[in-house]
């Protein structure tokens, strides 16, 4: 499996895309209404809006910027329009994108208005819409796809079954050479010390320990009712599930058994080698997979009990349930039905294998139902309330 | 079929995968090793909930996933419902 090939993009700067997005992304709110304009004219190419980008200061600011430009960066998207209201900050998109050698100019709407905007942002879309459509997969190694994983919507079929088939995927990949990486900060509490020995070495136990109480903390200090009551949640516990640490390992199984994690990735935050990496990351399905599209990953897992629908406008998310009643119900939002495996019928080690044959399909230009469905949610994380 | 999986040989709990009568002689399969056990049921057990495979006493752990998921707050008979009742967090 270690030599297995995909058909894949070689973006210019040597990363591995499985999509040939065109983007038009916006800088801010008040550019929304010319992006999807754009995106309107021109067929082939996709908007990207947003709630945010106006007065956000500090390390907030800086998180808007890691993510907007690494969506642009993002190896799945192969050129970029970008528009903003004004020049300075849309120009600090397009040279934190132009990093990567893709082709991307930006358009900004001051002086120009919504109408002359449209207009020129369209013909470059027009262009970069005609350049894409004849980009050709090459072979690609398997294991440069890099695969980020979080689970939703969960029960106790995703501890028994998805959330294992996803771990035993990632242990495969992490030893063919892959990068993959996983978050849910506050998800983790009652696996925090387990979660801790993962580490590749004791100071990056203790870099995830503090990561870890610096959330919870934040949670604590907000906090307007006690969430001891809410942990499990009564939805989880009549679903069989008793305490806190148990919902907490049950949802760790998706990091496999064997992989260390070779550190603590801030949210939007690249990593630096090939491996598992811990990424602080809110536990909503949809901040969380646009944080890590934002970082550089190209696919992602998710596994999901009672039917979580999340996707993203970049990133395809293969979704897999063990739950019959949800795979029977929503049968159009799962890509991988892994019930079998309750029945007994089916062994994580093959489950693994059927998710890696599913993301190698994807990875060659198989739609995911989410993409097919036109799920896209692009969810910014914001840490606090702007200027 | 099976009417219950285990994690890990570890473990103390198995969980159900389909709604189990008090009464029945019920087929486990452990995860890791493929092998099964045939455990008595003395109590219902619902999809998706824990029953013990060994005998508990209170303040014992319970093994899950091969982790202390908890303490035992009531005794444990094997074949039992384990749940709310007679298992609590640690962190509360």
């Amino acid at each position: 499996m270690s030599d297995r090939k995909i058909l894949a993009y070689r973006r210019e700067n040597g990363r591995v895309g499985i999509r040939k997005h065109v983007v038009v992304l916006s800088l801010d709110d008040l550019s929304n209404t010319s992006c999807v304009a754009v995106a309107n004219n021109i067929k082939g190419c996709k908007a990207i809006p947003h709630a945010y980008g106006r007065l956000q200061f500090g390390e907030d600011l800086e998180l808007f910027f890691r993510t907007i430009i690494g969506t642009g960066a993002n190896p799945n998207v192969a050129a970029v329009v970008v528009i903003g209201i004004e020049p300075e900050w849309t120009n600090i998109i397009v040279e934190g994108v132009a990093k990567t050698g893709k082709p991307v100019t930006g358009f900004s709407i001051e002086g120009t208005g919504d109408i002359g905007t449209i207009a020129k942002a369209s013909r470059k879309a027009k262009e970069y819409v005609h350049w894409a459509s004849e980009l050709k997969r090459e072979e690609c190694d398997f294991c440069e796809i890099w695969v980020s994983v979080k689970c939703g919507e969960s029960d106790t079929t995703s501890g028994l079954a998805s959330n294992p088939t996803v771990g035993n995927a990632i242990d495969k990949l992490v030893e063919m050479g892959a990068t993959c990486s996983f978050g849910e900060t506050s998800e983790i509490t009652g696996a925090e010390k387990i979660c801790k020995e993962r580490a590749a070495t004791p100071e990056i136990g203790e870099k995830f320990m503090e990561t870890f109480n610096e959330y919870n903390n934040f949670i604590k200090a907000n906090k307007t009712n006690d969430l001891s009551g809410s942990q499990p949640t009564k939805g989880n516990i009549r679903g069989g599930l008793t305490t806190i640490e148990e919902k907490a390992f049950g949802n760790l199984q998706k990091i496999g058994k064997k992989s260390m994690f070779l550190g603590v990735l801030k949210p939007a935050e690249t990593p630096t080698s090939s491996g598992l990496w811990f990424m602080d990351t809110s536990s909503a399905a949809g901040e969380a997979v646009t944080l890590w599209a934002a970082a550089g990953f190209v696919c992602h897992f998710f596994p999901t009990g009672q039917g979580n629908i999340i996707g993203n406008p970049i990133v395809p998310v293969i979704k897999l349930s063990a739950n019959p009643l949800t795979v029977e119900t929503m049968a159009e939002h799962i890509d991988y039905d892994c019930s079998a495996i309750l029945r007994g019928e089916l062994t994580l080690y093959e489950s693994g294998c059927n998710l890696l044959n599913i993301m190698s399909r994807t990875c060659n230009g198989y739609l995911t139902a989410q993409e097919v469905l036109g799920h896209e949610e692009f969810i910014l994380t914001k840490l606090y309330r702007s200027a | 079929m099976v009417q219950f999986l285990i994690h890990e040989k570890a473990d103390t709990v198995g969980v159900a995968t389909v709604d189990i009568r008090a009464g029945e002689v019920i087929k486990g399969l452990y995860m890791d090793t493929q092998d099964t056990i045939k455990v008595k049921v003395l109590q219902d057990i619902p999809l998706g909930h824990k029953i013990a495979l060994q005998d508990h006493r209170v303040s014992d752990g319970v093994i899950k996933y091969g982790q202390d998921i908890g303490k035992v707050i009531g005794d444990i008979k094997k074949g039992e419902h384990v749940h709310i009742d007679n298992l609590k967090t640690r962190r509360w």
